[in-house]
């Protein structure tokens, strides 16, 4: 256990079910989804023609020429970053800039930047190519933007750890904090890879679902009938700091970031351990770090992509962590899953579930597979009272990251 | 045969489309970085947009003799 705490004091998002936090939880609890078909004419000829586009395209937020320079994915970072930072009320705080820090990734980067310059080097030649291409693609831009946005001089740091980047991206958040490396981080990820190569990457490894026909019922962890996830885009911020520090300054504290585990694998390029033994180290770590016990942790959320080979593995490794009480959930089932964006806006839906005593649901649970013998809110948001909750992320690499929040 | 006026009105809309700046402040004696606020990677924008506008090759070398909106007009007038 570390002597130093950390909190959060601000949350930014935008997701498939809305361009803010507000409206992101408010979509969960209702249920909604955020799957839609893709309509480009590139999605006719792929096997998958679904997904989750953002709610507010970042065009509408940000000015035109802006955009000409950013990879999708930094315009997401920037716009749930300032989010954020203005939730918290830095705005006008002063953080010194070389007491703060950044610490946001990518799993993928600014893959549709690379695809689309490569079209115009194929087509026009090299001369063609834009001179904002390597600011755009490099997988630190993200980080490096939400970096200058506000001034950081204390390091942006850039996770990559595929579906578990945004998890551990706060994780790293919480050791800059503890080491005394920064007062302040803004710590999140973003996504932005709905384009035709990326989806023809992950069907053919037949990890996506195709059920075109009915985008809104596609991602449907833990049910007996999940064909794949869905691949959803977005981003999520959030603000850490030092407890005493937010104390100063009289910041709104929404949760304690408790405690962090971070483990790898050693098993496989892509297949899960079929035991979750490190997902399983991972929550007993963050446990142990946190100074609590599985009994303690009321609230599961997830990291359930509706494949068949991955979900069932975390249910075993919930039950041997943390026991059978945890009220568990999938928000992908309503978000699509955002690839390295995921775990930091699961993490935004965990702090809030512990806010407002509320477990958000997972929807098209309609015929639960065989092995689920853990107590999932399925179909309707549950009134939960949560002192404590836990947010699983996991990713391609063997990555496996548990964060553990409570009450303030 | 395009005249000043007409290449500069030609620059004013690659400006507006590659860097935002408003038409109506391009004047030939209008400086790309100091009066336009152009930094150096839109400057390579330009000058591609323009090779291409006008049918005329800017080397590298030359680009960083265009300091003003003029000295692009003249480059392109004589070099078209």
């Amino acid at each position: 256990m570390s002597t130093v705490d950390v909190v959060v004091t601000g949350l930014g998002a935008t997701t498939p079910l809305g361009g803010d936090v507000a409206s992101t939880w408010d979509a969960m609890l209702a249920g909604r989804s955020g799957v839609g078909s893709l309509t480009e004419e590139w999605a006719a000829q792929l096997p998958v023609r679904i997904g989750a586009r953002v709610a507010v395209d970042p065009s509408e937020i940000i000015e035109r020429v802006r955009m000409r320079r950013l990879d999708r994915s930094e315009a997401m970072a920037i716009i749930a970053a300032k989010q954020a930072w203005a939730d918290a009320g830095l705005e006008s705080a002063g953080v010194d800039p070389e007491r703060l820090a950044v610490s946001f990734g990518s799993g993928i980067g600014g893959a549709i930047t690379l695809l689309d310059q490569d079209d115009i080097l194929e087509q026009s030649g090299p001369r063609r190519v834009s001179p904002h291409t390597v600011p755009m693609l490099m997988p630190n831009g993200p980080a490096a933007y939400v970096g200058l946005e506000f001034g950081a001089k204390a390091g942006v740091r850039a996770m990559a750890s595929a579906c578990a980047t945004g998890a551990e991206a706060i994780a790293l958040g919480l050791d800059l904090i503890r080491l005394g490396r920064a007062d302040v981080v803004v710590a999140g990820s973003t996504e932005a890879v709905i384009h035709p190569l990326p989806i023809a990457g992950f069907a053919s490894m037949r990890a996506m679902s195709t059920r075109n026909d009915d985008p809104e019922r596609a991602s449907r962890p833990w049910d007996k009938n999940r064909d794949g996830f869905v691949l959803g885009e977005g981003s999520g911020a959030i603000i850490l700091e030092r407890a005493d520090y937010a104390a100063a300054r009289g910041a709104r504290v929404y949760a304690r970031l408790a405690g962090a585990g971070v483990t790898s694998d050693g098993y496989d390029i892509v297949q899960p351990d079929p035991d979750c033994a490190g997902g399983i180290r991972a929550m007993r770590m963050a446990l142990r770090d946190a100074g609590l016990t599985g009994a303690d942790i009321k609230h599961v959320n997830a990291h359930a992509t509706s494949t068949p080979a991955g979900d069932m593995g975390e249910i075993k490794g919930i039950r041997a962590a943390i026991g059978d009480h945890s009220v568990i959930t999938s928000t992908k089932s309503m978000t699509g899953h955002l690839l390295g964006a995921a775990g930091a806006l699961e993490s935004i839906a965990t702090i809030l579930a512990i806010r407002d005593s509320v477990v958000p649901p997972t929807i098209n649970l309609d015929d639960p597979d065989d092995r689920l013998d853990l107590d999932v809110a399925a179909h309707k948001a549950r009134q939960l009272d949560i002192p404590a909750a836990l947010n699983n992320s996991f990713g391609f690499g063997g990555h496996n990251v548990a964060l553990i929040f409570t009450r303030p | 045969m395009a005249t000043r006026e007409e290449i500069t009105s030609g620059l004013a809309e690659i400006l507006e489309e590659v860097a935002g700046v408003n038409p109506d402040d391009v004047a030939e004696g209008k400086s790309f970085t100091d009066d336009l606020d152009v930094d150096s990677l839109s400057m390579v924008e330009v000058v591609v947009a323009a090779e291409e506008k006008f049918g005329v090759k800017i080397p590298d070398n030359e680009v960083q003799n265009l300091k003003t909106v003029g000295d692009a007009v003249t480059y392109i007038e004589a070099n078209h």
